[in-house]
């Protein structure tokens, strides 16, 4: 009896993980070799053209471009400034625990309601970031209508949402940094600067590995939010990243068999960026 | 001398700018805040206000009546609480096997459930578990939105890494009295996790209580919907430019996850950087 319990404990999850997420993703797989005719007349094996489809379809190669544009902005601005954040965020000052508090109220707002936030902030009649805009740089622009414009009021929006998870992580592992080393380096005399990039950077790069790699994952899919409440993937196209042409071609055209191609395609993305990662991690990260 | 004066510039900029920083970072609160309470002959006015110039509750009103927000709120409420509650009992159920038992297929079973966290949930949402869900029958339905995110990889993993750490004498000298392994579960191992699992409850439930994608889908009556979607109906409905009637429904979708969050702030943060620190 005792020997089956861990079994028994397993099933619960086995259950879910096997009927809601590997028995669909079969699916997916499958489908991705299939045209599938409307209103359920059946599906026929096409093999990898729904893939060659895609490659050659100019409105899914923008959306590539666009999502790769789009991912390495906001991760870039993100880790670079919650890094940045977070070394004052450990500094002995009056009030610290206080700002970490509002800093890090972002991480419970929802993207929908970040977009929505945003919407209304960047709006060029009431939105009082688009009046600062407006009264410092004299840009006066439809931010959510117009390109470039669009692709900044999403980073603006992503990077508010993504960059208080980034900070705790970075004040936590900044904190575990020996007090000996930054002192000994302190007394060989390197300068702030050097301590900062030469000593704290690289003794905090597990984190930063693994805070690139959620902020690309939540970049490239929970950003359909972002995207959906704020530009519905426009002007035109302009906005419409890898997942929410998804979307568009899954759920609103009714193109499973495409869809699932994409579908595919963006998993074996998400394979490949582990895999950077893990051998990366190997080769240059310092681990403590 | 000179360090202290330089330390002491040193502490006032900083200061300065973290002022500045978490300033910007709670603003589009505020300023949301003041919107939403703006009647709405202040609602244009130029330059926009920073602080409410007096108390317009009608907004709510109103937007509680062109969205029936009260709806969605059971509806979200009891979505993240259903979800919650379900990723409690697998994860504290499938972490206590993998940290305390020694099993045949446990490295394999263990790289099945990790392999999941290659496979986003809105992938396997847009087209394939659409199609499962209405084979099952069940659009539109409160088993859509819950019971296939019951359980996950980084749920049991964080109870998992949890349950490693709680000494294994206690274990030992709980069988040695004779419990059996549910009786050591329930009685020592689940009362002395409870910050963690209080932590991991936090997360799960904003998780949860901002899903979009999933009820924007799978949902086709308005009355089934959550609040997140709720607050593109409005931006909708409201043609975007009743800014003080959208933003009275935004504040009203954030309120309840502030709340968890900033009382329970402290508990949840060290669950979550443990995560990925320790993990």
């Amino acid at each position: 009896m005792k020997k089956w319990t861990p079994y028994f404990l397993l099933i619960p999850t086995f259950i879910i993980i096997v009927l809601f997420i590997y028995m669909p993703a079969g699916v997916s797989l499958q489908t991705s070799l299939y045209k599938v005719l409307p209103f359920g007349r059946g599906m026929n094996y096409i093999g990898l053209k729904n893939f060659l489809k895609l490659f050659s379809n100019p409105d899914y190669l923008y959306s590539v471009r666009f999502t790769i544009l789009y991912v390495t902005t906001t991760v870039g601005v993100t880790i670079l400034s919650s890094f940045l954040i977070a070394l004052l965020m450990v500094k002995k000052i009056p009030g610290v625990r206080f700002f970490r508090t509002l800093i890090f109220a972002p991480y419970a707002i929802s993207p929908a309601i970040a977009g929505a936030l945003w919407t209304f902030l960047l709006n060029p009649v009431v939105g009082h970031v688009s009046y600062f805009f407006q009264a410092t740089l004299g840009i006066q622009v439809e931010w959510l209508t117009s390109k470039p414009y669009a692709f900044y009021a999403i980073i603006f929006a992503s990077v508010w949402k993504i960059l208080p998870f980034d900070m705790v992580f970075y004040i936590a592992s900044i904190q575990n940094v020996p007090e000996e080393i930054l002192e000994s380096a302190m007394i060989e005399g390197a300068s702030s600067m050097n301590r900062t990039w030469k000593i704290i950077f690289p003794m905090v790069s597990p984190i930063t590995f693994y805070l690139v790699i959620m902020n690309i994952v939540a970049t490239m899919f929970s950003s359909f939010a972002i995207i959906d409440v704020m530009t519905k993937g426009g002007p035109g196209q302009y906005t419409t990243n890898m997942i929410y042409r998804l979307y568009l071609d899954g759920f609103y055209f009714q193109k499973a068999g495409v869809a699932s191609a994409q579908s595919v395609i963006l998993v074996t993305i998400m394979i490949a960026v582990t895999m950077v990662y893990f051998k990366l991690g190997e080769r240059h990260v310092h681990y403590q | 001398m000179k360090i202290s004066t330089k330390k002491r510039t040193d502490i006032i900029v900083s200061e300065i700018v973290l002022i500045v920083v978490s300033f910007i970072f709670v603003l589009p609160l505020i300023l949301a805040f003041t919107m939403s309470l703006q009647p709405p002959q202040a609602v244009f006015s130029f330059p926009p206000k920073i602080l409410p110039v007096g108390i317009h509750l009608q907004n709510y009103v109103d937007a509680f009546k062109t969205v029936p927000f009260g709806r969605l709120f059971l509806n979200s409420t009891i979505v993240a609480i259903m979800i919650t509650a379900g990723k409690l009992i697998t994860g504290t159920l499938a972490g206590y096997a993998f940290a305390n038992f020694k099993f045949f297929g446990k490295s394999f079973t263990f790289s099945f459930l990790f392999a999941t966290l290659f496979l986003p949930a809105e992938l396997i949402m847009i087209v394939p578990l659409f199609s499962l869900m209405a084979k099952f029958g069940w659009v539109n339905t409160y088993w859509a939105l819950t019971i296939p995110f019951m359980a996950s990889a980084t749920n049991t993993f964080l109870l998992r890494q949890h349950f490693l750490m709680i000494p294994k004498e206690l274990e030992d000298s709980a069988r040695i009295d004779g419990a059996g392994p549910m009786a050591y579960f329930l009685k020592i191992l689940l009362p002395l996790s409870k910050s963690m699992i209080g932590g991991v409850s936090i997360i799960n439930f904003i998780y949860a209580w901002n899903f979009y994608l999933w009820p924007l889908i799978i949902t086709m009556e308005d009355k089934m919907k959550t609040v997140q979607v709720g607050v593109k109906m409005l931006i909708d409905a409201e043609g975007a430019s009743n800014w003080g009637v959208i933003m009275a429904g935004t504040v009203s979708a954030v309120i309840p996850t502030l709340i968890v969050f900033f009382i329970l702030q402290p508990l949840f943060v060290k669950s979550l950087t443990r995560s990925g620190i320790k993990g």
